[in-house]
């Protein structure tokens, strides 16, 4: 049977797949308990442009488990993060990969992902509502928001209104 | 052939524990379709946690969930530590571990009431009472508190639980055990629970994948997962968790609410093991990295980085991602919760149950929607939405009136 690619491995592919529009990528390890065993995460950045495409890579490669989205208001930008975890099933083999995309708040555009994993949904709906980021694909009704809350309103956002 | 017709159900509801709005569609007494709209406890968690400074989020983030309260604050305290560079003592990471699994002990048998009282068997639900008020008293006795135990602090643990105390934890193993049999017995041999639970609400292993389930939810389903056992935290690197499956009691996998009750029951037992081992292999040493909480303050003021912590909650995965910026306040937080994954199953668990079964299969999900509803505007009499201004206006209003009345008395 072949092994599925660890974190490593693809984080390794999507750089040579996607080179020059991947950056800042670190790993992220911490230690606990008596023997210290390590978690292992990877953190890194993708452009806009091949961030589905990207997901897709992932899919293909070892279908991961989607935790959450998290996001931020920068400033000038919102940045999304999807927390995706790969190889669990074994004792202490899961390894995390941080998605990072920034989306400027011009336009804050980026595809829906639930094609590919529709889990998926919920989060990226919350971040329509919360940041207003604009995910393409997916339904702009509202979910966490009540109806009458204003448009336009976005709780997580830094604005001065918000 | 019968016309379709809508049926809602919640956001208040007796067979709902907590708020939010499904809308079935219904042929005769067979769910069609199913549409869940969450959003009706929310309480602004996360906007409220990114004014205040990483040691008064703690404490909020145990107010989350009154079930899961250690849960979050495990989580919440480990993605700080992980942002700030903040290493915890070995025996604090054992003391956190059996909070996390006494917390996990009353939250199955509670749910296992729960179930019992949804399938309308009481005595099963007065019974799941009455156990689980063993746990309690043992939180009680270890932290003292019932529900928000404040036993996490940033870097470590606020309360010990010296040599003397392990004997009434040992009785209670020992208690639990033996309910564990029991409970056994009457989930898995009584005829009217069987009937109501067996091949009801399905949730393949596929969807399962698809759909991001997480705990018990997942693991009913046939997915050999769960954090404590792929993910090192805590001591659980330490003494090796296993992923409980169905299988394991009934040789297959079904994917229905007996096979998830089958996990949860497997996972109160599972607990108690797990506590045993904690107090056998307790490491000395200290409780805290650092006793002086304005220096862990100072220290976190003046951190950079982001952080995330996964912790296998009762329901499921626990996500929170924390960022710190050099600031007073924490700079963002996101903390996710089971059921914000779990909820996503329920359409497809509910595809051609009966009415009758729809308490059961969202009770199966062990739904928690104050965990799933953290972020949130209240709405006023005007109808009006409140944002978080309007909210520390009422604050300072609600603060001011105590004043009166306490000076009044004086």
């Amino acid at each position: 049977m072949t092994k599925n690619p660890d974190a490593q491995e693809i984080v390794k592919r999507l750089s040579d797949k996607f080179k020059g529009k991947v950056k800042d990528i670190r790993e992220d390890k911490h230690a606990h308990g008596k023997k210290k065993n390590s978690t292992l995460a990877y953190w890194l950045t993708m452009d806009r442009s091949v961030f589905k495409d990207a997901v897709a890579e992932i899919c293909g490669l070892n279908y991961p488990f989607l935790s959450v989205i998290s996001g931020r208001d920068t400033g000038n930008e919102i940045e999304l993060i999807y927390h995706f975890y790969v190889n669990y099933g074994g004792k202490l083999q899961e390894q995390g990969i941080n998605l990072c995309v920034f989306l400027p708040k011009s336009k804050p555009e980026l595809p829906t992902i639930t094609d590919l994993i529709p889990g998926a949904l919920l989060s990226e709906r919350e971040k329509q509502e919360m940041l207003g980021v604009d995910i393409q694909g997916i339904s702009k009704e509202r979910a966490f928001l009540p109806e009458k809350h204003p448009e336009g309103n976005y709780p997580w956002r830094k604005e001065e209104n918000a | 052939m019968h016309d379709a017709y809508k049926m809602f159900l919640g956001p208040v509801h007796p067979a709902l524990e907590e708020p939010i709005f499904f809308d079935f569609k219904i042929v005769g007494e067979k769910v069609i379709a199913t549409n869940l709209k969450p959003g009706n406890a929310h309480r602004g968690i996360e906007a409220l946690g990114m004014k205040r400074n990483p040691i008064q989020v703690l404490y909020l983030s145990e107010r989350i969930c009154g079930i899961c309260s250690v849960s979050h604050a495990s989580t919440f305290s480990r993605a700080v530590e992980a942002a700030a560079g903040i290493e915890v003592p070995e025996r604090a990471d054992y003391i956190r571990t059996i909070f996390c699994e006494l917390e996990r002990l009353h939250s199955h048998i509670l749910w296992a009431g729960l179930l019992a009282h949804e399938i309308g068997f009481h005595s099963v639900l007065h019974y799941g009472m009455k156990v689980r008020e063993d746990v309690m008293d043992l939180l009680e006795y270890l932290s003292g508190n019932r529900v928000n135990y404040g036993v996490y602090v940033i870097g470590g643990v606020r309360r010990d639980i010296p040599k003397e105390k392990h004997e009434k934890i040992r009785q209670s193993i020992k208690y639990y055990n033996a309910a564990f049999e029991k409970f056994k017995d009457v989930f898995l041999n009584d005829k009217t629970i069987r009937m109501r639970t067996e091949g009801v609400g399905v949730l393949t292993k596929n969807d399962a994948l698809k759909l991001c389930a997480v705990g018990p939810t997942a693991r009913g389903s046939g997915l050999n997962k769960d954090t404590r056992q792929d993910w090192s935290y805590l001591a659980y690197g330490d003494i090796g968790v296993k992923a409980q499956l169905p299988s394991q009691v009934t040789g297959k996998i079904n994917g229905d609410v007996l096979d998830r009750t089958i996990v949860r029951l497997l996972e109160i037992k599972q607990s108690a093991e797990i506590i045993e081992r904690c107090i056998d292999q307790m490491p000395k040493g200290s409780l805290v990295s650092e006793p002086k909480a304005a220096v862990i303050l100072s220290r976190l003021k003046n951190a950079e980085g982001e952080g995330i912590a996964r912790t296998e909650a009762p329901r499921g995965e626990l996500h929170h991602y924390v960022r710190l910026a050099k600031k007073e306040v924490v700079d963002t937080w996101k903390a996710k919760a089971p059921t914000y994954n779990n909820l996503m199953a329920v359409p497809v668990m509910m595809k051609d149950a009966q009415i009758a079964d729809i308490p059961v299969i969202i009770c199966s999900i062990d739904p928690c929607i104050a965990c799933l509803d953290r972020v949130s505007i209240i709405e006023g009499n005007s109808g009006k939405s409140m944002n978080k201004y309007d909210l520390h206006e009422l604050c300072l209003r609600k603060s001011e009136m105590f004043g009166k009345i306490e000076r009044g008395h004086q």
